[in-house]
């Protein structure tokens, strides 16, 4: 990569005074946002440079364990969030247990199977490939599940009557539950699909973005880019499908009945 | 035909035992928040209870749920509505028109979409819509609460001709008088404790 652009951190730090200039004005409007902006942005700066150095220290090793436990350490942050996100959703630990291994399952496969068949690097579990995939094919699988989840109990909520007028007339709770698994698996997809629709219309995608400041060629960045946006396709889809179903079965039992009462309360 | 119901009991609810045979009509009434929903959602088996309840001596635990709430139809007070398509609702609904007729439904009724139809017509669209099913007992939250009295009639007068075809009915009703019309048996429930009363000391 002859082309490639080296920055230094006196570069960082004049792009770090647009922040400043933004804390300024809040200061001189009285927005009071100057607090929780300084505090973001510097959570980012230690962030972005404890990622930066524990990726320096895993590259260096190329150990299947050590990314192993870094990809481990990825995803169960990942379904902190999803249980983060769940507003009167399933308790806690169930959110957490189902939202975890959906996207265990999906992100897992999804990854293992680019990098067996299609990036093909050497090993194949060097985790200067395996990590960035695993890292995007996650962030938009734990949406998907999150929105999916979410919608599945709001809509068991909102439409308890009539999915329990289905159960009266005697049907199973997959067919009573069907209207609202169409809709929570259609918001769990709505994100990718409006992203596959408009990408590079609206802006270019950040990993392309990436890879041509780097000095890719276009072409060769767009293709990485179809590969990646197929993959979160394939990942988001299978890790959303299967919360979705674990998750209404979750909220019915044997018996056939709506559990409400399985929800958190609050 | 014969539901019988031993020991059933759930949160709300003291242990109770009835039956219930075919062609019979029990009315049931009781103070708000008694147990008469609670009741007749835990023999709709819509929620966890406990106890024996068998229908022609078949033991609900056999069957599925479905297959039991076939046998076992609950009207509840307010129904719910899956579509905004009324006929989606029903396995033919061509083949009801002349009972939605003398239930005084009007004949474009099924041109409107559900949320639009008032609280009396749709009470009786979920009547006929239980009854297209054919079970053996139905469960009725009040039934007729939102209907005038013309309606009324029809709605008793219908499930009345079910009853002599041997349909078993168990009904919620907070009208004395309509308890009187309609039933064979009643029952007299508060604070989750079921009793059969006489007809005058029922109140």
């Amino acid at each position: 990569m002859t082309d490639y652009i080296r920055l230094e951190y006196l570069d960082l730090g004049l792009s770090a005074l647009l922040l400043l200039a933004v804390a300024g004005l809040s200061l001189a409007l009285q927005l009071r946002i100057e607090r929780s902006l300084a505090l973001a942005g510097l959570r980012c700066v230690l962030q972005l440079f404890l990622v930066g150095l524990v990726l320096t220290k895993l590259f260096q090793l190329v150990s299947p364990w050590w990314t192993g436990l870094a990809a481990l350490a990825m995803i169960l942050f990942a379904g902190r969030e999803i249980m983060a996100r769940q507003e009167r959703g399933f308790q806690k630990l169930w959110a957490y247990g189902i939202g975890t291994s959906a996207m265990l399952m999906a992100a897992t496969l999804v990854t293992l199977f680019a990098l067996t068949t299609q990036v093909q690097p050497e090993p194949w579990y060097d985790p200067r490939y395996a990590l960035p995939l695993l890292g995007m094919i996650l962030g938009n699988t734990m949406t998907g599940i999150a929105l999916g989840l979410q919608r599945l109990t709001e809509g068991a909520r909102q439409q308890r009557a009539g999915i329990e007028a289905q159960l009266c007339l005697g049907a199973t709770r997959r067919a009573a539950m069907l209207p609202i698994t169409r809709q929570a698996l259609t918001t769990a997809l709505m994100p990718i699909i409006n992203a596959l629709a408009a990408t590079g219309l609206v802006s270019l995608p950040g990993m392309m973005t990436g890879q041509i400041l780097a000095g890719v060629e276009p072409m060769e960045a767009v293709k990485y880019q179809l590969m990646i946006m197929f993959l979160i396709a394939g990942g988001t889809t299978l890790g959303a499908v299967t919360a979705v179903f674990v998750g209404l079965y979750r909220l019915t039992d044997s018996r056939d009945r709506l559990r409400l009462d399985r929800l958190a309360a609050e | 035909m014969t539901l019988s119901v031993d020991a059933l009991s759930r949160p709300g609810l003291e242990p109770l035992s009835f039956s219930l045979a075919a062609g019979e009509s029990v009315a049931l009434s009781g103070p708000s928040g008694a147990g008469k929903s609670l009741l007749l959602r835990a023999l709709a088996d819509l929620d966890p209870c406990v106890g024996d309840v068998t229908l022609d001596g078949k033991d609900r635990r056999a069957m599925s749920g479905p297959d039991w709430r076939r046998l076992v139809g609950y009207l509840p007070a307010e129904p719910g509505w899956w579509s905004d398509r009324l006929e989606d609702h029903f396995q033919n609904w061509d083949a009801l028109a002349p009972l939605a007729g003398r239930l005084h439904l009007k004949a474009g009724v099924d041109d409107r979409p559900v949320p639009q139809l008032s609280t009396g017509e749709r009470q009786r669209l979920a009547l006929l819509r239980a009854i297209e099913r054919k079970p053996k007992v139905l469960l009725l939250d009040e039934p007729t609460g939102p209907l005038d009295e013309e309606a009324t009639a029809a709605v008793e007068t219908l499930l009345k001709e079910q009853q002599n075809h041997g349909l078993a009915l168990l009904w919620v009703t907070h009208d004395r008088r309509q308890a009187e019309r309609v039933a064979t048996r009643r029952f007299w429930i508060d604070r989750g404790r079921l009793r059969e009363a006489l007809q005058e000391d029922a109140q």
